[in-house]
């Protein structure tokens, strides 16, 4: 309590959450204010634990793909990628080049169904309601062509150990072409109602700015770290998946407040149609899993008909194959930041440790930095624009 | 069909009040905004126009629990998470409704592991289970009709 | 700068603060004594030629049957030259080790994590609680002896 003048000013402790709408999940925030000044942020999180590091120590190498798609939900295809290119990584397998092509055209497609989810909720909390339809209409479109491939519109494991699960249609190509013809369209109608819209402005600028030095220091990655100017991508720095030969620029911002943070990821959307166009014109025949005898399960069609291959399924997948010696940490560039896997295998059919490192934890941890001295209104616009999400966070 | 013809142009419609309670319970229940996981996304698009919540009169997600009369209870619940989703569902008035929306919530799902309730109906009561990883929307549709179907069985004298 | 070239540079002008160098399957490993922990990891991330300035990831691996028990693994990546370096670091049951959130502020919750999840305690941290589980939970769950399943209360 501090006296000024004839005035008397006194703290309160204001709870937030982990039951509302604005904390796009279960988060909890304890907030000092002075008014509507916030002095102090104390995110409180672990409402979502589910002990999934726990459970990949228990589970196959192929049983754990299926955690990976809960972790950062909006994002289940990337996380498939990430962890797939560890366990990869750590035994040496080479993915064939059809397979390779069609997890990129998979995780640029999740990049943009991400960060439609993300602009749609976004605004919601800003107040604009009409992008959220607009927004999830598109979206619908991304998550049918997932359905397509994999039979599920949100949890797919389909990029798994060795390639992909099934391969890509022609109906599929269709879609993903009329897709990118237009979606550039949307994007530009999303833009008129928000970027130069004087509300939205007012609301964004110059808010929770996160200077580079500061974004770094607290080792932020993804948009985040780019709208605060600093040009880094791990598709360019560590380039996977063939990346370096796909032409796309790296959207960057000044300032780092919350409204650089929304133009980078608009911009992002439309170089992901870049790289999907580019990808759509070369994808190349040929098998989509590698042929590894201890890891990669054979095609149903074979486990079906030929006893060997029913034999080989049963064994890969009741655990029965050991892979090699190793720790491994394998990241790439997931829409709300770096996903990295590190991952110490001891010989058998199960890791002895799978960490897994989070962009959303590590970018969460910076908001009461962020956001000291704003307004509560402030601080919803602040924690939105960071683009948590608490399956992530928790795991 | 001749005597309900000329009561309708006098204006008067007869019925018993349990059907009439229900009828107007049925056609509006407002679920409050509680998303826990994964299944807090299909949810959502729920209420977008692709799948549109509206037309079953439940598109109006409170955000507190004394105005809501459905909790749907999307994603895993874990133990850190349990005295809170018990507060809300006592501060929720009567009557209302418990959906158990996704495997996780039905039964703990995957998760079989320290921090993970194995199913919300070990704490609090569960009128329609849902089971899905996560269940398309048309599911969430189809829990919202066997509620309907289910709230249409009930009675004053049993619910209050 | 490629990994035998990062390995070089740290023999040439940190080899007393290092107990072992070697090349991972992903990055170079090093393996550091707590007492030099802090003075090495100021050195990756001042040096002009390494600049380790990006911490990716704090964590920690059990091995029960060895002494000292945990390894505390420290993943931390140079934006100019895009490469990556792992630092382990020793701890024993019981034992702590400093904490480097005086070198990278985003060390900060990450450490509060393993602090969590297997009870090793980062000395000088700002805020160290228990960051997942409930702040009364009295075990740490990534610990090997700990059941998946949790343990009864």
């Amino acid at each position: 309590m501090t006296v000024e003048g004839n005035e008397t000013r006194k703290e309160m402790i204001l709870n937030m959450g982990p039951q509302h709408p604005a904390t796009h999940g279960v988060l909890r925030l304890l907030l000092h204010l002075e008014g509507e000044v916030v002095k102090k942020t104390i995110p409180i999180i672990g409402y979502l634990h589910r002990g999934v590091e726990k459970l990949g120590e228990n589970r196959t190498y192929l049983q754990n793909i299926v955690f990976t798609d809960r972790l950062d939900y909006t994002a289940a295809m990337c996380n498939n990628l990430s962890y797939s290119l560890a366990v990869e990584k750590l035994c040496g397998i080479e993915v064939p080049e059809r397979a390779t092509v069609i997890r990129v055209i998979m995780a640029e497609l999740q990049r943009i169904a991400a960060h439609l989810l993300w602009l749609g909720t976004y605004a919601l909390d800003i107040g604009a309601m009409s992008v959220f339809f607009y927004c999830f209409r598109e979206r619908e479109k991304i998550l049918d062509m997932f359905e397509m491939v994999s039979g599920q519109r949100l949890t797919p494991s389909y990029i798994c150990i060795g390639g992909v699960r099934r391969d890509i249609t022609d109906k599929f190509l269709e879609h993903l072409k009329v897709f990118c013809d237009t979606f550039n369209d949307y994007v530009r109608d999303y833009e008129n109602l928000l970027t130069k819209n004087p509300i939205w402005v007012e609301r964004l600028r110059d808010v929770a700015v996160l200077p580079a030095e500061d974004a770094i220091n607290w080792g932020t990655t993804g948009p985040v770290l780019r709208a605060s100017g600093v040009k880094f991508d791990f598709r360019r720095a560590t380039p996977y998946c063939g990346y370096e030969n796909y032409e796309f620029d790296i959207p960057t911002g000044t300032k780092g407040d919350c409204y650089d943070r929304y133009l980078v990821r608009i911009e992002e959307m439309r170089q992901s149609i870049r790289i999907l166009k580019q990808a759509m014109k070369n994808i190349p025949d040929g098998p989509i899993m590698a042929d590894v005898p201890f890891i990669t399960l054979p095609p149903k069609e074979q486990v079906m008909n030929n006893i060997e291959a029913l034999i080989k399924h049963f064994k890969i997948a009741s655990g029965a194959f050991q892979i090699p010696k190793g720790e491994v940490y394998s990241s790439i560039e997931n829409p709300k930041g770096e996903l990295g896997f590190y991952i110490v295998s001891d010989g058998s059919a199960k890791p002895y440790r799978m960490r897994i490192k989070s962009s959303c934890f590590v970018n969460l941890s910076a908001l009461p930095f962020m956001t000291q001295g704003c307004l509560v209104a402030d601080l919803i616009a602040a924690l939105g624009s960071i683009d948590i999400v608490l399956g992530e966070v928790d795991r | 069909m001749g005597i309900e013809k000329n009561l309708a142009n006098l204006g008067i419609v007869t019925t018993c009040l349990d059907k009439l309670l229900n009828w107007a319970r049925k056609n509006s229940l407002w679920p409050m905004t509680f998303g826990l996981a994964c299944c807090a996304l299909e949810m959502m698009v729920t209420v977008s126009a692709r799948h549109d919540i509206a037309r079953f009169g439940a598109e109006v997600y409170r955000g507190s629990p004394r105005q809501a009369d459905l909790l749907i209870v999307p994603g895993t619940l874990t133990k850190k998470m349990l005295p809170m989703v018990l507060r809300l569902y006592e501060q929720m008035p009567e009557p209302k409704w418990v959906i158990a929306y996704g495997n996780c919530a039905c039964t703990g799902g995957v998760f079989r592991s320290y921090n993970v309730v194995q199913g919300i109906d070990q704490y609090i009561p569960v009128d329609v289970y849902m089971a899905g990883c996560p269940p398309k929307p048309e599911t969430l549709l189809t829990a919202i009709m066997m509620l309907r179907d289910k709230i249409d069985k009930e009675s004053l004298k049993n619910r209050g | 700068m490629n990994q035998q070239e990062i390995i070089n540079r740290i023999q040439e002008k940190a080899s007393s603060l290092v107990t072992g160098t070697s090349q991972g399957i992903d990055c170079p490993v090093v393996m550091v004594d707590k007492q030099h922990l802090i003075e090495f990891m100021k050195f990756l991330k001042e040096d002009e030629m390494l600049s380790f300035d990006l911490i990716s990831d704090v964590t920690a691996v059990d091995y029960p049957g060895r002494t000292p028990r945990f390894d505390v693994v420290y993943h931390i990546f140079s934006i100019k030259n895009g490469q990556r370096i792992r630092v382990k670091v020793p701890v024993g049951d019981g034992e702590g080790v400093e904490s480097v959130t005086c070198v990278w502020r985003g060390a900060e919750w990450l450490e509060r994590e393993v602090y969590d999840m297997f009870g090793v305690t980062f000395y000088n941290h700002p805020d160290l609680r228990r960051i997942l589980m409930e702040e009364d939970f009295k075990y740490h769950p990534l610990r090997k002896d700990f059941p998946l399943e949790g343990i009864e209360e």
